[in-house]
């Protein structure tokens, strides 16, 4: 229960960072100036947009499909929520440590498509469905080079379980138990001698410990972004000519959900892009010799200091990545439905297939 | 045939990668220019035409460029130095200027450059909401009372409000004008009145 709460505030502060930043990236990337009014440079703007947002009247129009309507919202940040629940914040803190948690989340995210279907049709209105059915489209194609990009991580690490492949990117790695007497070689490669498991740090992160990983992660990226109907594969939601997509017809309190929504799918994506491809909450400073950068930045594992850098990595790596999603929604232009399809299906999934065979293969034979 | 050559090359692979990632560069570029901000110079400064970074964002209410010298704006009416000679409103394409004149019993003064005044204007009022802000008035005014101020930010929520009132005389002054000027008609009738009666008489 403390859990729930707790990354329930963490997201809700995250969020409304985010829609800040979101405004103000955007503005500066066009010579703009973004929000100014409220606040010292605006920054009260997204606390105050929520305000308005939970006064405004709660409309569910006459025609909808009511029951399905009011559902909706709830169903998609509960699936995106739930996701959030394997998610280690730090060395000792997940809000629930299951071994199969990969899976878990694979699994509950694909809910997300249910409700965003169930808005749509709901809504009872042209663009509401039309934004459903490109969405759903959109993230069950995506899903399949997504899952396969993750799977060859899992296949590189031995686990489904976020904590043990988060342990394994850095020097703390044997103090996880069943991995004691693991080895990290630097790019995994057994036969070039250099042993990494001391050394920590950025050289033992997933996409140092087998290069081909780092492939792996550019499709995850891709995929992710697609999946929280971010630009450039923001068809369902295209302003231009779907009006808003799924969410035409929700007001107030109900589309404030859905806003949160979408933009804790983001943090969450990111968050298991960090977690799985860049190292998690591990520090990227490795040990030089007497330098022992990597401890001094990680602190001590089930106390404060441990706590505080580990979520400070982890969430300093997250925003780094979510910079990233913001900067390529203002760069580039949106793809059509049939170059959103061909990026999928032709490019995406054939090289992540390819992807996953390296990864066995590399973790048969290296290591 | 080029043209499909073309196409292939720049289809590549390396190619596209290397235009997503110029696409970043760009964006990112103005990124990080964004502590500049354009300075709000007058057109006649040298640097207006040549602040390419930076904010253009101007926060208006706060800060705004100043408007040239001869810009034509709204207007104003130094009442003291017009003679109401309603040469203005007559020149007005658009009819905006009411004028009402009293003819004053006695020289009433002189206006800065010399003319001697003789009417009164208990109405003078010019509507903004219907001026096209020619200057054709400001360029007849023969003791160039009407000017153009750089004043460009008059909006009213009340379109009444629209029309500036320039008479420095209050009704009852106004009133008090015409009885005097009306005596003074009158004396000057019984006046002639007299002198006829007393030529006939002779
Ligand atoms: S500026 Fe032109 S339109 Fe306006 S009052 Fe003068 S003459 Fe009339
Ligand atoms: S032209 Fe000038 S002096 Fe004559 S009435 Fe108009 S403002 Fe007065």
């Amino acid at each position: 229960m403390l859990a729930f709460v707790l990354t329930l505030v963490l997201l809700l502060g995250i969020v409304i960072v985010l829609a800040y930043a979101e405004r103000k990236v955007a503005a500066f990337m066009q010579d703009r100036m973004g929000p100014t009014e409220a606040g010292p440079y605006g920054s009260l703007q997204s606390v105050l947009d929520v305000v308005k947002l939970l006064q405004k009247e709660d409309i569910v129009s006459a025609a909808a499909d009511k029951k399905l309507f009011k559902l909706a919202p709830i169903l998609i940040f509960a699936a995106v929520f739930a996701g959030f629940a394997v998610i280690p914040f730090t060395p000792d803190l997940i809000p629930a440590g299951i071994g199969i948690g990969v899976f878990y989340l694979l699994a509950i995210i694909s809910l997300d498509v249910v409700g965003l279907l169930m808005a749509g049709w709901g809504s009872n209105n042209k663009y509401a469905m039309l934004g459903a059915m490109r969405s759903v489209a959109q993230i069950v194609s995506y899903e399949i080079p997504a899952g396969l990009a993750i799977l060859s991580v899992v296949i590189v690490c031995q686990s489904l379980d976020f904590q043990e492949i988060s342990y394994q990117q850095g020097a703390l790695m044997n103090r996880f138990p069943g991995l004691e007497f693991e080895t990290n070689w630097l790019f995994g490669i057994e036969a070039l001698g250099i042993d990494t498991t001391r050394i920590g740090g950025i050289t033992t992160w997933n996409v140092f410990r087998a290069p081909v990983l780092l492939v792996a992660f550019v499709i995850y990226f891709i995929a992710s972004l697609a999946e929280s109907n971010r630009a450039p594969f923001d068809i369902p939601e295209a302003e231009s000519e779907l009006v808003a997509g799924f969410h035409v017809e929700y007001s107030g309190f109900r589309f404030a959900v859905l806003f949160l929504a979408e933009y804790s799918m983001m943090v969450l994506v990111s968050l298991v892009a960090v977690i799985l491809f860049l190292g998690s909450w591990n520090t990227p400073l490795p040990n030089i010799g007497p330098l022992q950068l990597a401890y001094w930045t990680t602190g001590t594992v089930g106390g404060l200091s441990g706590m505080l850098w580990g979520g400070f990595w982890l969430l300093s790596k997250t925003f780094v990545l979510l910079f990233l999603q913001l900067q390529i929604r203002w760069t580039y232009p949106r793809l059509r439905v049939d170059q959103l399809m061909h990026l999928c299906w032709k490019v995406l999934t054939p090289i992540a297939l390819a992807v996953v065979l390296l990864a066995g293969i590399w973790r048969l034979l290296m290591i | 045939m080029e043209r499909r050559e073309a196409i292939q090359r720049k289809n590549g692979f390396w190619h596209v990668v290397k235009s997503l990632l110029s696409g970043l560069r760009l964006t990112w570029r103005h990124f990080l220019n964004a502590d500049k901000r354009r300075q709000p110079v007058p057109v006649s400064d040298a640097s207006y035409f040549k602040q390419p970074e930076g904010l253009v964002t101007l926060t208006y209410p706060y800060e705004a460029i100043p408007v040239p010298e001869n810009g034509r704006y709204r207007l104003h009416n130094e009442i003291d130095d017009c003679i109401v000679c309603d040469l203005c409103a007559k020149v007005c394409p658009v009819n905006c200027i009411t004028i009402e004149s009293v003819k004053a019993t006695e020289e009433i003064g002189m206006t800065s450059d010399g003319t001697k005044k003789r009417l009164y204007a208990p109405v003078f009022d010019i509507d903004m909401a219907k001026c096209c802000y020619c200057g054709l008035c400001t360029s007849v005014c023969p003791t160039d009372c009407l000017t153009m101020t750089p004043v460009y930010d008059f909006a009213e929520v009340d379109i009444k409000n629209m029309i500036y009132h320039f008479t420095d005389l209050s009704p009852e002054q106004a009133e008090e004008k015409k009885q005097l000027l009306a005596k003074q008609q009158e004396e000057m009738a019984a006046a002639k009145a007299a002198a006829l009666a007393a030529r006939k008489q002779g």
